[in-house]
């Protein structure tokens, strides 16, 4: 497996610099100005990152867009309350739910957690397994090899199954140990990414050159090594993103997750379920929400490595 | 190939190790005392909870407690559930053939629905197909797998009532359908998407067009030279899959009531019944680690150039 990644990536960078030459002779572009100037003419990329900025804005400011308590349950609008859809942005637009709390306000007040286990997990994984990746690749030998093989380890445990039993050990659990969880298991599928792409930019001229030049090893890793071999790791942090949420959620939903005080799509969905033959709007709203923002980070890490992937195009 | 096998045998050792040794440390030093439990609200009677103690090893140090394990899972003990006082490996037979028929069936799905999708997208690039196929697994992709199950059950099983909402008998294939389909959804998005992919890289190959030009029939070519050259991501990815889907099948396995290998580890997490959990983790690692195996070897079966002296 190593092998194939180190040839995807070898094939890759050649390619994206004669792109990057070829296209523009007066004035070389820098690969992400070159991938900047694809993106913005993508109508996928722009629907996602408005998609996207919107819901940072929600999970930012939800006053924004309810002026409801989320948390404000009146058993008199119990779930059988229908939801009123002509009440645009009312408390009672997508219906109560089981306790009488509008669904609405909760699926805009539930923005803010998903987006946050998102944007932290991805953070987490991408410093800790780009400074591991980086060690491992450019110094080798045994510094790799220990590496390596504890990235072996923790690949032998599936994501899910690894996340319940840490949480297990939580007694009341918020969203950063959900991102503890999370980031513990997750970080070393960029730490193979970024490895893969150390090793061959390793191996380039410019680093030849540098070294030639009496660079210390400091400044031949972080201002030569590190701005080359970045992209695959931004294409893979992108597309897990979405990958997180969903995880944040199914974890939430399997009850071992967030919990009650913090306002999650996947425990609103857990607590419709009982419901779900009388009140199917209740999971429906927090359901497409999740739905959504998943797909909107989705659709921007597709994005995203089409751009910075010339080979794919 | 067989010095290959051999070396990769041996490089699982510290894996195996290493992993099970995580998984048990985390799971014991979660909070919560498995014996105390058995007098559930009641204040325990010390002298029964220290001979009890003594009995399951809990009174010696966690890396004694590790060693011993190791020791007897290297005989093939998977160890004693300290809450019902069964031996895991009967709870592990029990809950596997479920599995692994709810796996391969998923399994089956990715592979045949999987393929065929990215197979016709990939020959037909940017046509309506290959659009339709990009939306449907970008589709699959954002449900998440609790939301796509409940929306299975409500349309297949409520509404259009083909099957049962939930598995009354493990045993009954046809059953077994439904969750199949919710397990093997997520990955059938990944497997149409990589083979796509592959595909549409392959059919510009040199090799491609020799084909072509010496007249092969276009099934042929399209079978015997382009598919079985963009296999090997699609193996790469299929391989790690088979391990997470025995698995990760909690979800789908507590929505559809299946009584598998999921659904035992969650009740067992829940009830801190850490030899139960450590015993399941350690037979799916070594599930896990022997699939990486086969698909190494399977590199060599579809592509000659490979060669494992």
């Amino acid at each position: 497996m190593p092998d194939l990644t180190e040839k995807k990536t070898a094939g890759k960078i050649p390619a994206q610099a004669t792109v990057a030459v070829a296209a523009k002779p007066e004035k070389p572009r820098s690969l992400g100005s070159d991938a900047w100037h694809d993106l913005i003419r993508k109508p996928i990329f722009v629907i996602s990152a408005l998609l996207i900025l919107l819901l940072i804005v929600i999970a930012i400011a939800p006053g924004l867009f309810t002026s409801v308590d989320p948390r404000a349950g009146d058993l008199r609008n119990h779930y059988l309350t229908k939801p009123d859809y002509t009440h645009f942005f009312g408390a009672d637009w997508f219906g109560y739910d089981l306790q009488g709390r509008s669904i609405y306000a909760r699926v805009i007040y539930g923005a803010r957690a998903s987006v946050v286990v998102g944007i932290c997990v991805t953070v987490g994984v991408t410093i800790l397994g780009g400074i591991t990746g980086m060690l491992a690749g450019y110094f080798g030998g045994w510094i790799d090899t220990i590496i390596s093989r504890i990235t072996d380890i923790f690949f032998g445990i599936p994501l899910l199954l690894g996340a319940l039993v840490i949480l297990n050990a939580f007694t009341s659990r918020t969203v950063w140990s959900v991102v503890f969880a999370l980031v513990a298991l997750g970080w070393t599928q960029m730490t193979r990414v970024m490895r893969g792409s150390v090793i061959t930019i390793k191996q380039s001229d410019f680093v030849t050159a540098a070294k030639a030049l009496g660079a210390g090893t400091g400044r031949i890793m972080f201002k030569h090594i590190l701005p080359n071999a970045v992209a695959p790791v931004i294409v893979v942090a992108t597309i897990a993103l979405g990958g997180y949420i969903a995880t944040e959620a199914t974890l939430s939903f399997l009850g071992i997750g967030l919990q009650d005080p913090t306002i999650s799509w996947g425990i609103d969905i857990n607590s419709a379920q009982k419901v779900i033959r009388t009140a199917p709007f209740a999971l429906f709203f927090p359901a497409g929400m999740l739905s959504l923002t998943v797909l909107a980070f989705i659709m921007l890490g597709d994005a995203v490595r089409d751009a910075l992937d010339p080979k794919l195009r | 190939m067989g010095r290959f096998v051999a070396r990769r045998l041996l490089q699982m050792i510290p894996v195996f190790l290493g992993t099970t040794a995580l998984i048990f440390f985390m799971v014991h030093l979660l909070p919560g005392d498995p014996v105390a439990a058995m007098w559930g609200d009641k204040a325990p009677d010390p002298v029964q909870l220290a001979a009890l103690r003594h009995q399951y090893g809990f009174d010696k140090p966690l890396v004694g407690q590790y060693l011993d394990y190791m020791g007897k899972l290297l005989t093939g003990d998977f160890g004693t559930s300290p809450l019902d006082g069964r031996q895991v490996i009967d709870k592990i037979t029990e809950a596997l053939p479920v599995t692994i028929r709810l796996a391969l069936f998923a399994f089956a799905i990715e592979i045949v629905l999987g393929i065929g999708i990215g197979l016709f997208a990939g020959l037909r690039r940017g046509k309506a197909f290959d659009k339709g196929a990009l939306v449907f697994t970008l589709l699959l992709i954002s449900i998440p797998v609790p939301v796509l199950g409940y929306i299975f059950q409500t349309i297949f099983a409520t509404n259009l009532k083909w099957v049962t909402p939930t598995v009354q008998d493990s045993n009954d294939l046809t059953q077994l359908v439904l969750p199949a389909l919710v397990l093997g959804s997520l990955s059938l998005a990944y497997v149409a998407r990589l083979t796509r992919t592959s595909i549409a890289e392959n059919i510009k190959a040199d090799y491609v067009r020799t084909a072509v030009a010496k007249g092969l029939p276009r099934r042929k070519v399209i079978g015997t030279h382009l598919l079985r050259n963009s296999m090997i991501p699609v193996i790469t990815f299929l391989g790690t899959d088979l391990g997470a889907l025995m698995g990760g099948a909690i979800v789908t396995e507590g929505i559809f009531n299946v009584k598998g290998v999921g659904n035992a580890l969650y009740h067992a997490i829940n009830l801190k019944d850490g030899a139960t959990v450590s015993g399941f983790v350690a037979f799916l690692v070594l599930v896990y680690l022997a699939a990486g195996l086969i698909v190494d070897l399977l590199y060599a079966v579809l592509d000659p150039r490979i060669r494992y002296a």
